[in-house]
């Protein structure tokens, strides 16, 4: 376990968790605020507590920290550090220290955020899973928050694929947040990393999600939102990644899907280059046709083409099918073929899907 | 009658302890003293107003309540005795102690039934489990309600009488000829419900649905549990009432249990239950409710649905604990219930249907209609997963039919679709004899190793669903149990690609959750 961070940042970092707490005060101007000195931070939102903060801060045992971040089973880059990723320097008040579980030499590669909402519908889901999976494929790393819906659906593609990816969670690293992603916090730690800002041992609060997003804004070459509603957090990822001169794309949604609003209102205001796959974002950062996604699926067997067109044309039910005229016990096979295939998806309610 | 000679007689009768008839003795002994009538034996609140019926039952039927000490005791004292079923044994009793039926004449008898003041004997429920204990104690004359006549007659070896009032039963046990059997009909003692008659609901009813009436024949073939899923209203609970009827029928002996059960939790008119039972419980009911409790015990909704159906409408509403309470008689077939000193076996073979919407706004995968967001789906899916999911092997999705569907004729009937079921069984019970199975639904893991053979394109198909991660360890062994009713069902030795296709096509969407990520 390395433990590279130096005293002066790590001495920073601690500040930051320590005052987690006034910074919450503190929400709205939370990047203005991080821009400060150490001392003028603690002055700017110290409060009552003024007195008290510099002393702790003046006798403060920095190895107590690197302790904490060790027994939590995260490694520390420090800003002072080559090993830091190039990205974060754009910002401007770039994370003193990551805390850092799993691979931390995936922090150098070349990155794409796939963000998007939380409560994203199906189509959504499948969108970003396939994304991830064929970003990853195609060599680019994953980067993404960990939240429900979309952001888990790109870190699951990129697993998929066999490949890492990178989680950036607003709490410490070791930390699954949201607690319910237990599970993938395991499968990206094993495979990829999780990365965080934040000491091990702080608490979770909300400014801290904007915090979040800034990193993976600055992590990635390109921000990619699949599905955002009009007031999403990953607009905020959007901004602060036009804010750092990198390019946005977003996946058009349904117009009558409330979760697609914001990402389409992104698109038609310019905002965003539109994203219909990974293709495009491959386009956007290397030139058109530098670099090509995987090879594409093969065909379905001939057998199963009507069916397969049935289904694109809407027929997504059994039952639905059977009205196109498919024989119940035939057709029933004829789905799973398709399904074990990997033409087709299954979700809740019997409903297939084209798999993207 | 004035005497100081103490006088004792002896009925016997039954107490129902669950579902199982136990010999009681009432003993009456009357002596001289102040009038008065005490029953012991740990009865209950109805076992104690007994005396008040009694004593008007007798005075009222044109005999003499004797105007002394009476002692009455329901033996063995530390069964506990529920319901007011002692009466007739009482009134014979205290008539046959005071010498007015003759005392020797109920030594061949059984005596059950609950009396009205006027001395009339009412129906009263259990009489074919107290006609088996009858039986079973060696007697050879059984005085029950008249209602329950053609009931208790179902138990052989047993001269039954059946009487609609007190002075009747003096009169048999004075030497009267028994009374005929009520007539079949006339709301007595009629075979109630017998598969196929007229009012029975039937698939020939079901219009539109092809691919659940597939499944539902699959399920009834094999004996596997299933779920619907779909939105309310589009026709889970129409499709889930026809299973009975395309169900074998029951064998005697099962319906003879199953009437048994029914008489005791006084659910029938009369006679032998003819059709498989179904029950539809409501998902606020609580785990005794579902799977039998209470002091005393009584059977659950599982075991009044044993040989038949227990349907689970709103699956996800039920509280979690019914459902973990579930999972004995799943899997063993019966569940025990233990109060103090006694454990209580009742038996629960039944299929178990469930209905659930597939999300909690119901409209699920519906792009722009579903507004459930991850975590929604997520807590829905959690409250119907563990171990009640891991029984059910189909999964079956029910949509609304259309215009044109509804107007169609109706595809098939019940009848030939129990004939089809009927072969299926019967392939399986040949080849399952021996194996402590009756059917597919009911093969343990490694019954499916041992008695499922795939051809070999089946068996890359099964591999594939596997390594592309559609199936979990669990799943593929309700796969294989399914696809080899399919082959049953089409007569198919081994089972082929199509059959298994067609299984994976129908498996639980637990196995392998494509859309939600880790």
């Amino acid at each position: 376990m390395s433990e590279r961070a130096c005293d002066t940042c790590l001495a920073r970092s601690w500040l930051v968790g320590r005052l987690a707490g006034h910074l919450e005060a503190a929400r709205g101007r939370v990047d203005q605020v991080l821009a400060l000195e150490d001392d003028a931070l603690i002055v700017a939102i110290g409060g009552r507590e003024k007195a008290r903060l510099e002393r702790e801060f003046e006798t403060l045992d920095v190895d107590e920290v690197r302790r904490r971040a060790g027994g939590a089973g995260v490694d520390t880059v420090c800003v002072c550090d080559p090993g830091y990723p190039s990205g974060l320097r754009a910002l401007p008040a770039p994370p003193a220290v990551l805390y850092v579980r799993g691979r931390a030499d995936l922090l150098l590669g070349e990155a794409v955020a796939i963000v998007g909402s939380r409560k994203a519908s199906m189509y959504g889901l499948d969108v970003a899973r396939s994304l991830g999976r064929e970003l990853a494929v195609a060599g680019l790393t994953v980067v993404s928050g960990m939240a429900h819906g979309i952001d888990s659906a790109a870190h699951a593609g990129a697993l998929d694929a066999g490949m890492p990816t990178v989680a950036v969670l607003p709490g410490p690293a070791n930390r699954p947040y949201p607690a319910g992603k237990r599970g993938l916090h395991r499968r990206i730690v094993a495979q990829g990393v999780a990365v965080s800002e934040i000491v091990p041992g702080t608490n979770v609060w909300r400014w801290m999600f904007p915090a979040r997003n800034r990193i993976i804004a600055a992590l990635a070459a390109m921000t990619v939102v699949v599905e955002a509603g009009e007031r999403s957090g990953s607009l905020v990822t959007a901004r602060l990644a036009h804010a750092i001169g990198r390019p946005v794309g977003a996946v058009p949604g349904r117009v009558t899907t409330p979760q697609a609003k914001g990402s389409n209102l992104l698109l038609a205001s310019g905002g965003a280059s539109v994203v219909l796959g990974a293709q495009d974002v491959l386009d956007h950062l290397f030139g058109a046709g530098e670099r090509t996604a995987g090879p594409a699926r093969p065909p379905a067997p001939a057998e199963l083409r009507p069916l397969l067109d049935a289904i694109a044309e809407g027929h997504e039910t059994a039952a639905a099918l059977a009205r196109a005229g498919f024989e119940p016990d035939r057709g029933l096979a004829a789905l799973a073929e398709l399904e074990l295939g990997g033409f087709v998806r299954r979700g809740a309610g019997g409903r297939f899907r084209i798999a993207p | 009658m004035r005497t100081l000679d103490a006088m004792l007689a002896r009925v016997a009768t039954f107490a129902i302890d669950g579902i199982d008839p136990r010999h009681v003795w009432v003993e009456v002994d009357i002596r001289g003293g102040l009038p008065a009538f005490t029953i012991v034996g740990l009865g209950d609140a109805a076992v104690r107003e007994s005396r008040d019926r009694v004593r008007s039952a007798i005075s009222n039927s044109g005999f003499d309540f004797p105007q002394t000490r009476i002692t009455a005791n329901l033996a063995p004292a530390f069964l506990r005795k529920v319901g007011p079923g002692f009466d007739a044994a009482l009134a014979l009793g205290v008539l046959a102690a005071s010498g007015q039926v003759p005392a020797d004449a109920l030594d061949a008898y059984a005596v059950f039934g609950e009396l009205s003041l006027s001395g009339d004997l009412r129906d009263s429920p259990g009489a074919l489990a107290v006609a088996e204990g009858a039986r079973r104690a060696g007697l050879e004359r059984l005085i029950v309600p008249r209602e329950r006549a053609r009931e208790a007659a179902l138990v052989g070896g047993l001269e039954i009488a059946g009487v609609s009032s007190l002075r009747a039963a003096a009169e048999v046990l004075a030497g009267g000829a028994l009374p005929p059997l009520p007539e079949v009909g006339a709301g007595l003692g009629g075979i109630s419900g017998v598969a196929g008659a007229t009012s029975e609901p039937d698939l020939a009813d079901v219009r539109g649905h092809a691919a659940p009436l597939l499944a539902l024949e699959i399920a009834a073939a094999g004996g596997h549990n299933l779920l619907f899923e779909g939105a309310p209203g589009t026709g889970k609970t129409m499709l889930a009432r026809r299973i009975p009827s395309i169900l074998p029928a029951m064998s005697r002996a099962e319906a003879i249990e199953v009437t048994r059960i029914h008489s005791i939790a006084g659910l029938h008119a009369a006679g032998l239950v003819g059709a498989r039972p179904f029950r539809a419980p409501h998902h606020t009911i609580s785990a005794a409710g579902l799977v039998g409790g209470g002091s005393p015990p009584r059977p659950g909704e599982a075991t009044l649905a044993h040989h038949g159906v227990l349907f689970l409408d709103e699956l996800a509403e039920f509280q979690r604990s019914s459902l973990d309470a579930l999972r004995q008689p799943l899997e063993d077939g019966c569940v025990t219930i233990v109060r103090g000193q006694r454990a209580l076996v009742f038996p629960t073979r039944f299929m178990l249907v469930g209905a659930t919407n597939p999300c909690p706004c119901g409209f699920a995968g519906v792009g722009d209609r579903c507004n459930c967001g991850e975590a929604d789906l997520r807590r829905h899916s959690r409250r119907l997963s563990g171990p009640l999911l891991d029984r059910m092997d189909l999964l079956i999705n029910v949509e609304r039919p259309t215009e044109p569907e509804l107007r169609a004729p109706a595809q098939t009937s019940s009848a030939r679709a129990r004939e089809r079921v009927a072969r299926a069984r019967e392939r399986q019970r040949f080849r399952l004899t021996g194996h402590g199975a009756r059917c597919n639904g009911e093969m343990d893991a490694r019954a499916v190793r041992r008695h499922v053979r795939l051809e070999d394109a089946a068996d890359s198909a099964l591999a594939q669903a596997y390594v592309v991660g559609a199936l979990s360890a669990r799943g593929r062994h309700r796969v294989l149990r399914v696809a080899q009713t399919i082959a049953d069902l089409s007569g198919h030795g081994r089972v082929t690609h199509a059959d298994l296709l067609t299984a994976l096509s129908l498996r639980q969407r637990g196995d392998a959750d494509t859309t939600l990520a880790a």
